[in-house]
């Protein structure tokens, strides 16, 4: 085919701008996509990697010079303008400023964490090899040269040398098996308080309601009352003996404390014990950096929280979450089957079925916070109080059933999704060739055993397909959540060693809960935003995950059935 | 029975999904059922020797009524019967010649006696549990003394007392002149005790006056002649009294009946004798910063008004007129709740219990104790809806503000700023998605080849499963100040990338034919990716060039100062981003599918007769899946009007109503979201939570019935082509 050149006017005529205004269309939605992707899974990974610390000298014109020790987080162009509207002297020849974000960390000595400085007036850049950072379990992040160590107050090791010299290294080497000694107690404490001694509480609750329960039933004998106490005796003995070892435990875990230099010169001294990790990332190598990366990286899926869960894991919201959605499933797979069995198979196809179709089909377009409203209302207001009169009057007026919790969530979000598996599902159903039905009842199976064991089957992979997508939705919808039963910090696990061991009644964490409390409830958003970027991918992944193998299913389904359609 | 247990399992999913709906309305509808009142005891006047009643009340459990009788003693009965608890002889043998009180909650009374002096009376209940039973027994008590305090020297036939925390103000007027006294309480710091100081004024004189009301903050003084002529008085340069304002309360020849505060006491109730009540408050006039009493609005009955009851926790109050006939209006929905006739005989007092669950009323038979059942007053369809003028505003307003510190606060219950909110939210999130969608599903449809298609499509639909609070945070978070530190930018965008695309486009066709055939017909797409992404890098790299030259370095500031537009970091043109990003790939996908499944016959009918691609494209593609196209519009709407998580988290959550690109606003979703967890169960805020979710459920319902049913109808033609 041979082309010739087109004139403007032509080109116009024959509809091509057009075509590509619209093929920029698409061009322009794939790159907000992949865009948004891209910037959840950087910013998200890219807060494990240590980063280096850097010192220099910073001075305003006009002001006297300091050091600052901080990590860049990120750099932006302002007009100078702005800069002299906020009172900073910038001389007239220039017109844009490159200012830079560091995290200076420090936030006990400093008041805050981060601050912006102007590219230009820094000066003397290094990376010094023995500038350290730690991780500490109050206050954020710590930058400065190790100092000494202190056992019992008294100096194990001391250094005056802020390069890597012999002294300086026994020192660090003498402080990090400091910091590994505190968090070998530190699990021991937690072992105990979490676990010994939350049993024990729950052991202590459980006989507080059970003599209540008596008391109501007017069933509380002596006999039953010594009972209870001699019980009770047993545990608070058993309490005892735990606070001891505990006290004793503590007075060993804040044995040691270190001396730290910080940017401006002065030393302070600070027990070892609120240490996570520390690490000089200037030293590291490649390797090292991968390795201290995928720890950190597990250290964010396996552990709690910490400081208003600006920092730590996130293992409770994606326990909570994995929870919640396992609940979710159970309940919705065999209502929605049923519904659309029954739509599809047993109901006779007049105008009722069409109108069901259209409203089920609707109900997946209400809103969200609609079902959350209606959770609140009906199952805990309503269904929630009166099980609460009918069965757990001990506890009353602190509620079991009456408040926000695991179960109510999950039956809300099983309303939630259930027109998904219902739509699904009767898809799959439509999509079963009549011979094969007629097939099996030709060869004498009523019509429940053709269900059971012909129809039902072969559409699995609409049911799976619909159950996934399910649950793809319950795991990131978070409006209706926020009404019943998600809180920012849960004390404990909805699931562990104590009878009845799923606690149903009690309030979780969740993913998408912890990035809108992180991101915009807490105190410090500036610290929190990367872990929030993290927790984002997270979700995205978990998410994506779902609904691609929701894809692949569909797919296999399709093929499968191609060979039947004969 | 298989069949049996499908069949119940099957309807009961179903039944469960419209529980739904009938729940919302469930708790929904005690909202616009009226109210009742019912008699629950009639006896004759407890103590009736003591004389006619001067003011009636009850404590707060309506177990305990109070009268006080015409000759100064305090009678206590029993609600429940009449029977008499307690009667206290007034403590001074001088005929009482006036009455006050201060107010219904502060239990706090002053009589005016013959010889100028007044004394100041509080009853108060004390609660015991002897047995186990609750027992409540009634007291007087003297705050100012057992002494009678100076107030004038004649015979004070008009009273009025303002209590506070440091000063207690009483006003009096007799036959001929008129004084003010003022009691300053101070705390003796040595001995902790309060030490009282008086002072007392004349006051210029006001004949004929029928009714006296001191300002909360004891600054101003209201006298009402029998005429409705008001005068204000200013009273904070106490030693130099002046008349600040006068006023008519009403026209014609109608007497006043009463005046009193309504709960807050901000606004002042009058009552007349031609049946009106009309509302007043004080309206700052923002020229000349003064306040000015102002009449608001007004209800009507028939017939001459005899009496006027407050509230206690509400801005309600009920009348009573000629007839014996009880009306209970709410003030700020101007709202009448009940209207029925109690008493055939000559009625002539009521009260509330302070819970407003009980009404007392007092006839010449005597005394008659009624049970009201008024849940929600405040509630009405025009202060929903319409425009209210609201205690201390200066104008009628739409406002949302369901809560406040003060237990007297006026809820202002107007969905109007959130309705509003919600559909500029919508409005600005389908400028972005529509074109974009469309325009993508235009093309993805008929001109990408199908191989890329097959990779597209999953892609755009991967942004439907994206859970939107990543979308709102990210909003929130990066966007919101990104956009901020880059508005340049982003208005270049919106002009540099078509004009872009376009300049690519024809550039392109003029390159030679080897490198044009390197990329087949349908593969623009991936051409323009780079193009695309080069132009957005382009406008930002010069957004700090084009600030500098045109904005002097700030546009920010510019939009503030030079055009005085509000801006907030969280605007609608933030919402409108994400949230249509939210949208895109809905709208996206069913327009695609419409377009897609245009019969080929067609397409290929129309190429056949010569048309271009794009003709086709216009002329017969596009008005064929114009429905199809609609559905996805409406489906599209629907989402973004129900999206909760997005403009909670990238709007600053103001109801505010205001198209302003630059501000930000409250959706109903996101109120619901805010408000649900913290309401109280039943109460009338509760309530219009739930209609608040209502709306949105039979919105989304309809608009995505619509769309459901254009679309069947769209199916079905094609299906017969």
């Amino acid at each position: 085919m041979k082309m010739k050149k087109k004139s403007v006017s032509e080109w116009v005529k024959s509809g091509d701008p057009w075509v590509w205004l619209n093929a920029g269309a698409v061009a322009i939605s794939v790159i907000m996509v992949l865009g948004l992707l891209l910037l959840i899974a950087v910013r998200g990974l890219g807060h494990f990697w240590p980063a280096d610390v850097v010192e220099s000298h910073y001075a305003l014109p006009g002001e006297s010079e300091y050091n600052i020790v901080a990590e860049r987080v990120e750099s932006l162009e302002v007009p100078a303008a702005q800069l002299r509207e906020a009172g900073i002297d910038i001389p007239d020849n220039h017109q844009l400023m490159q200012r830079t974000l560091m995290k200076t960390g420090n936030r006990d000595v400093y008041g805050s964490d981060f601050r912006w400085v102007i590219d230009e007036y820094i000066t003397n850049t290094q990376r010094p090899d023995m500038l350290f950072t730690a991780e500490r379990r109050e206050w954020g992040n710590l930058y400065g040269y190790l100092k000494a160590v202190k056992e019992d107050g008294q100096i194990t090791s001391q250094t005056t040398d802020l390069t890597p010299t012999d002294s300086a290294l026994a020192t660090w080497a003498v402080f990090e098996a400091s910091i590994e000694r505190a968090a070998g107690i530190y699990d021991q404490i937690h072992d105990i308080e979490k676990g010994d001694i939350g049993k024990i509480n729950y052991a202590l609750e459980r006989i507080r309601l059970k003599q209540r329960r008596l008391e109501l039933e007017d069933k509380l004998t002596p006999a039953a009352e010594a009972d209870l106490a001699v019980e009770r005796s047993q545990y608070d003995e058993e309490y005892k003996g735990l606070q001891q070892s505990l006290i004793d435990l503590y007075q060993a875990f804040n044995r040691d404390t270190f001396v730290v230099q910080v940017m401006d010169g002065s030393e302070h001294e600070m027990p070892v014990a609120k240490i996570v990790h520390a690490y000089r990332a200037n030293a590291m190598n490649v390797g090292q950096k991968m390795s201290f990366y995928f720890t950190k990286l597990w250290e964010f899926l396996s552990d709690e929280p910490r400081e208003a869960n600006t920092e730590g894991g996130v293992f409770p919201a994606i326990f909570g979450t994995v929870m919640m959605v396992l609940l979710m499933t159970v309940l919705v797979t065999p209502f929605g089957v049923v519904a659309a069995v029954y739509l599809r198979e047993y109901a006779s196809q007049g105008w009722v079925t069409r109108i069901i179709r259209i409203a089920v089909n609707n109900l997946a377009g209400v809103p969200s916070i609609v079902y959350g409203v209606f959770g609140l209302g009906f199952f805990i207001y309503f269904l929630g109080s009166g099980i609460d009169q009918a069965f757990f009057p001990e506890a009353l007026p602190s509620p079991t059933f009456g408040t926000g919790g695991l179960m109510w969530a999950s039956i809300t979000l099983a309303l939630l999704t259930v027109p998904v598996v219902i739509v699904a599902t009767e898809e799959g159903l439509s999509r079963i060739p009549r011979n094969v039905r007629e097939g099996s009842l030709a060869l004498g199976a009523t019509k429940a055993e053709t269900l059971w064991r012909v129809v039902l089957p072969m559409a699995s992979p609409a049911i799976m397909t619909g159950v996934i997508l399910a649950v793809a939705r319950a795991a990131g919808e978070v409006a209706p959540l926020m009404l019943v039963g998600v809180v920012k910090l849960a004390p404990s696990l909805p699931l562990d060693g104590n009878y009845p061991f799923i606690h149903l009644d009690q309030k979780f964490m969740h993913l998408g809960f912890h990035i809108y409390d992180v991101g915009f409830q807490s105190p410090n958003v500036e610290a929190a935003r990367p872990l929030v970027y993290a927790t984002a991918f997270l979700l995205v992944l978990v998410i994506a995950l779902l609904n691609l193998s929701a894809v692949t299913i569909r797919n296999h389904l399709r093929e499968k059935y191609k060979s039947l359609e004969m | 029975m298989a069949g049996m247990g499908i069949a119940i399992g099957g309807s009961s999913v179903i039944l469960a999904v419209l529980l739904i709906c009938f729940y919302l309305l469930y708790e929904v509808a005690p909202l616009f059922s009226s109210a009742s009142i019912d008699l629950e005891a009639s006896y004759s006047m407890p103590a009736e020797d003591q004389g006619e009643s001067l003011y009636l009340t009850t404590e707060e459990q309506a177990e305990v009524g109070m009268r006080v009788a015409s000759n100064g003693s305090i009678v206590f009965f029993s609600v429940a019967d009449g029977s008499v608890i307690d009667t206290v002889k007034n403590l001074r043998t001088e005929k009482v010649t006036a009455f006050a009180v201060e107010s219904d909650t502060s239990h706090l009374m002053a009589f005016g006696y013959e010889d100028g002096k007044a004394l100041i009376v509080k009853h108060d209940y004390r609660i015991s549990y002897p047995d186990g039973k609750r027992k409540i027994t009634p007291v007087v008590e003297y705050p100012y003394g057992e002494d009678a305090i100076d107030v004038a020297d004649f015979a004070i036939k008009k009273l009025t007392l303002r209590d506070g925390s440091d000063a207690m103000t009483m006003a009096a007027i007799g036959d001929n002149s008129s004084a003010i006294t003022k009691v300053t309480k101070e705390v003796n710091f040595i001995t902790e005790e309060v030490e009282l100081s008086e002072q007392s004024e004349p006051l210029p004189f006001v004949a004929d006056v029928a009714s006296m009301l001191l300002s909360g903050d004891q600054r101003y003084l209201y006298v009402a002649t029998r005429s409705g002529a008001m005068s204000e008085f200013d009273l904070r340069d106490f030693d130099n009294i002046a008349l600040k304002d006068e006023m008519s309360l009403f026209n014609g020849d109608a007497k006043l009946v009463s005046m009193t505060y309504l709960l807050g006491k901000s606004s002042i109730m009058v009552a007349d004798s031609s049946g009106r009540v009309s509302q007043w408050f004080n309206v700052r006039n923002d020229a000349t910063n003064e306040e000015k009493l102002t009449f608001i609005r007004d209800v009507k009955q028939p017939v001459a008004l005899v009496d006027l009851a407050m509230e206690q926790r509400r801005k309600g109050f009920a009348t009573l007129d000629e007839r014996g006939l009880v009306a209970i209006y709410n003030a700020t929905s101007t709202r009448q709740v009940i209207d029925e006739k109690l008493s055939d005989n000559t009625a002539r007092l009521i009260s509330f219990a302070p819970r407003a669950n009980g009404l007392l009323l007092e006839d010449s038979k005597g005394l008659h104790f009624y049970h009201v059942d008024n849940e929600h007053p405040e509630v009405s369809w025009s202060s929903l809806w319409g425009k209210v003028w609201y205690e201390g505003y200066q104008e009628p307003t739409y406002t949302w503000q369901s809560s406040a510190a003060n237990n007297d606060f006026e809820p202002k219950y107007s969905l109007m700023p959130l309705a509003f909110g919600t559909l500029k939210a919508a409005f600005y999130a389908m400028l972005m998605a529509v074109p974009l969608a469309i325009c993508g599903a235009i093309y993805t449809a008929y001109f990408m080849a199908p191989a890329l298609r097959r990779k597209i499509k999953p892609v755009i639909e991967l942004m439907e499963a994206l859970p939107t609070v990543i979308l709102g945070f990210l909003a929130g978070l990066f966007f919101a100040p990104f956009l901020e530190e880059n508005l340049a930018a982003t208005f270049s965008i919106l002009v540099v990338l078509p004009v872009g695309i376009l300049i690519f486009a024809y550039l392109w066709s003029r390159l030679p034919q080897q490198i044009r055939w390197l990329v087949p017909d349908g593969w623009q797409p991936l051409v323009l990716i780079p193009v695309v992404v080069f132009l957005a890098w382009f406008c930002l790299a010069l957004s700090p060039i084009i600030e500098l030259n045109f904005f002097g370095g700030n546009i920010r500031g510019w939009i503030t100062h030079d055009l005085g537009i509000t801006f907030d970091q969280r605007n609608a043109l933030v919402v409108g981003f994400a949230m249509g990003f939210a949208v895109i790939p809905t709208i996206f996908s069913i327009t695609e599918d419409a377009i897609f499944s245009v019969p080929k016959a067609l397409t290929q009918g129309s190429l056949a007769l010569g048309a271009t691609y794009w003709q086709t494209m216009t002329r017969v593609v596009l008005p064929t899946a114009s429905p199809g196209i609609f559905s996805a519009i409406m489906i599209g709407m629907g989402r973004a009007v129900g999206e909760t998580m997005i403009v909670l988290m990238a709007t600053g959550n103001t109801p505010i109503m205001d198209a302003n690109i630059f501000e930000g606003m409250r959706t109903l979703a996101a109120n619901l979201a805010v408000e649900v967890p913290e309401s109280e169960v039943g109460s009338s805020h509760y309530r219009i939570l739930f209609l608040a979710a209502f709306v949105l459920f039979i919105f989304t319902f309809i608009v995505n019935t619509i769309a459901e049913t254009v679309r069947q109808h769209l199916r079905k033609k094609y299906g017969s082509l």
